[in-house]
């Protein structure tokens, strides 16, 4: 498929859009400014979730639109962002590499995705390959992204930007079976992993988001 | 409602009854009991024909796997019967205890029901959240580092295999059309052969690396040692036992697929590789371990391995060792935490350094630890010495230069659980430390933590020595499925 369709045309955009988000998330050194950076990732998605809805005339993917944009652009960005106020997060974080490296590192991971998906499926519809190719690349970003990072919120960032490639590679797949349920249950997922900080850090257990402090109570170096 | 399902159901619907009763103790009752049940509808399920039912599919590759998984459940309900009382729980913890292992139970028995790959995928992700629940239900800062360890790799392992699953359909797309039933093992294994090869090696890969990391396959095993020193004891028999297992099946799902595409990468030799890098390493890092439930979970990474190696060969007679192998594990292991458990609460510590002479001081627990000890080391006459022979015979037979390799990793990890085993078992005794707080008189205590550990070892002896003729005849069915 070329140039010139709309359907593939706007599906490319929305994908490729969210890729540039990655970046974005793999180059911002303030927690604030990666949450926000999530959250328009969500939205994109939940655009991109929508848009395929309409093409492929499948409805049940509007409803994995909708709990995109509530959960993931809305209501987990606001829960994180409570987090950060109570903890005092404000200033930019550590990484554990730095952010050229990572992001020569982000490039290679993209150029990787692509040489790896488009031969391998020249068999397979265009629609599906060249989202594929965009949503592996996310996934691998998001995998870099919590290698890069020593702080437990933007790790939990990095999965769930991951899993933002995840359906975006579920919904570009006409047909794709149980991608709803699948969605969801991925959600629940993440959702469940922001609520398990939400928890912890209420009650206090680390004074410090930074992961290098809970390596200290691993049980045999007690 | 077909069997299949009740079997799932059951434990569900259990988890919302242990989940609303008020106390703690009438919570474990009921907890035993619906395991119980559930143990029965499985074993129902031995007189069913093979067959599809929806979403879920009976076939001899699962139907020994879901037995095993309610006979340790249900083992497994009366240990914690008599140990929970220990762990201290308040109000709120027991009941998230409870809850969360019926949730895990069924999730365990629907990930080895499943025929749709994405409901056993949504299986699995259940059956991991509930165990990370339990393994952070102690709060403590040392189980919210291993929680939290377990949620983010094993996190990202199954949003790999979500990954691999859909581009597995996407490979089934252009032949099967939309719906259902593009997911469907079954299916999906009748029509690989017509599949773009491409696309199916690149779903293998996700789906090796995702449902391995659950399998505790090296070098994404990491979350295992943290997640069963921490948690409470019972559900260290249960991970190492269930879990394990049904992440291993899923890979066997996918090879089974991939297999059947001549073109496509072979899936067997990366198999072998996980599993000889598990078995190597966890060989050696036996020898450096400090805490006893840490070391008994390395040895878990080295079982899985040595499954992985044997279908990783593949042929009926690898994989019915490999069956066995996976059976005898779940059997001694959680027999072994059983002990281990046990031994902890007695002594009041789970360092190995601390734990000694438990055959002088306790000579029930002593000797049933120090067997359930050798039967995982892969001493005769058990399970894991018959499954480790057939094993070797076959890989001699076949790829003889793997030997040496396979021979210096079983040797070694057999010494160092049989050092674990003087340490612990044989020697002077260390100071008990008395615990309060118990629920049942120390008799009853002793004969509700220790009767199931004798209970698998009778069914490990069994496996080993006289491997009874129907389960033989399964095992050799359920051999040929993986391919």
């Amino acid at each position: 498929m070329t140039f010139g369709q709309l359907p593939y045309d706007v599906a490319h955009l929305l994908g490729g859009a969210m890729l540039l988000l990655s970046f974005v998330l793999l180059y911002q050194r303030r927690v604030t400014a990666v949450i926000h950076a999530f959250a328009m990732q969500g939205a994109l998605l939940a655009l991109a979730a929508a848009w395929q809805a309409h093409v492929q005339g499948a409805p049940q993917l509007y409803l994995t639109a909708l709990t995109a944009l509530v959960a993931k652009a809305v209501l987990i960005p606001l829960a994180l962002r409570v987090l950060v106020r109570r903890l005092d997060l404000h200033r930019t974080v550590e990484t554990a590499m730095g952010i050229g490296p990572s992001m020569i590192a982000g490039v290679a991971l993209v150029a990787l995705a692509i040489l790896v998906v488009l031969p391998i499926t020249a068999g397979v519809r265009a629609i599906a390959r060249e989202d594929l190719a965009l949503a592996l690349s996310v996934v691998l970003l998001g995998m870099l992204m919590m290698i890069t990072r020593r702080n437990a919120i933007l790790q939990v960032v990095g999965l769930m930007s991951l899993e933002n490639g995840l359906i975006l590679a579920a919904v570009g797949v006409a047909g794709m079976p149980l991608v709803v349920e699948l969605s969801t249950a991925a959600l629940v997922l993440v959702a469940f992993v922001v609520a398990g900080v939400f928890v912890f850090q209420i009650r206090e257990r680390f004074d410090s988001v930074d992961i290098g402090f809970l390596e200290t109570h691993r049980g045999e170096r007690r | 409602m077909p069997l299949p399902w009740l079997v799932v159901f059951l434990p569900w619907a259990g988890a919302l009854l242990v989940a609303a009763v008020p106390g703690l103790r009438l919570a474990a009752l009921l907890n035993l009991g619906v395991s119980a049940a559930s143990l029965v509808l499985a074993l129902f399920l031995l007189g069913t024909p093979y067959g599809e039912q929806g979403w879920t599919r009976l076939d001899a590759l699962n139907l020994p796997l879901v037995v095993l998984s309610f006979v340790i459940g249900f083992t497994t309900a009366i240990f914690s019967l008599g140990a929970v009382a220990a762990e201290r729980f308040d109000h709120w913890r027991g009941r998230a205890y409870h809850a969360a292992f019926q949730v895990f139970m069924g999730a365990q028995a629907l990930a080895l029901l499943a025929d749709n790959m994405g409901v056993m995928w949504v299986a699995i992700e259940m059956a991991t959240m509930a165990s990370v629940l339990i393994v952070a239900v102690h709060g403590t800062p040392a189980a919210t580092h291993a929680a939290w360890k377990m949620f983010l790799i094993c996190g990202v392992g199954i949003t790999l295999a979500l990954l691999g699953t859909i581009i597995l359909y996407l490979a089934v797309q252009p032949l099967v059309g939309h719906g259902d039933i593009g997911l469907s093992w079954a299916e999906l294994r009748a029509v690989a052969a017509d599949c773009d090869p491409g696309v199916l090696n690149l779903a293998f890969i996700f789906l090796l690396v995702g449902y391995g990391t659950k399998a505790g396959l090296a070098p994404l095993h990491s979350w295992l040692p943290d997640a069963e020193a921490e948690g409470p004891i019972a559900i260290s028999a249960v991970l190492s036992g269930l879990l394990l297992n049904a992440a291993l099946h899923a890979v066997l799902r996918v090879k089974a697929i991939v297999g059947a595409n001549a073109a496509a990468v072979a899936p067997g030799p990366f198999l072998v590789a996980l599993g000889l890098a598990s078995l190597l390493l966890a060989a050696l890092a036996l020898w450096r371990r400090r805490d006893a439930r840490r070391f008994f979970a390395w040895s878990s990474v080295e079982h899985m391995g040595l499954a992985a190696i044997a279908f990783g060969l593949g042929g009926a007679a690898a994989n019915f060792a490999g069956l066995l192998h996976m059976l005898g594990h779940s059997l001694c292991k959680s027999a072994v935490f059983f002990g281990v458990g046990h031994a902890a609460q007695v002594k009041g510590t789970q360092k190995l350094a601390e734990i000694g002479g438990l055959v002088a001081s306790h000579p029930v627990l002593g000797w049933g630890l120090a067997i359930a000890i050798a039967a995982v080391a892969g001493l005769p006459p058990f399970a894991l010495f018959t499954s480790e022979f057939l094993l070797l015979v076959e890989v001699a037979a076949r790829h003889g230069w793997l030997i040496p390799l396979l021979g210096i990793g079983l040797l070694t990890a057999a010494a160092a659980k049989i050092q674990t085993l003087q340490r612990m078992c044989l020697g002077d005794p260390t100071p008990d430390v008395p615990h309060e707080g118990a629920w049942w008189p120390p008799r009853l205590t002793e004969a509700l933590t220790l009767g199931p550990l004798f209970l698998h070892l009778a069914l490990a002896l069994l496996l080993g020595v006289a491997l009874p003729g129907p389960l033989a005849a399964l095992l050799a069915e359920a051999a040929a499925i993986p391919g």
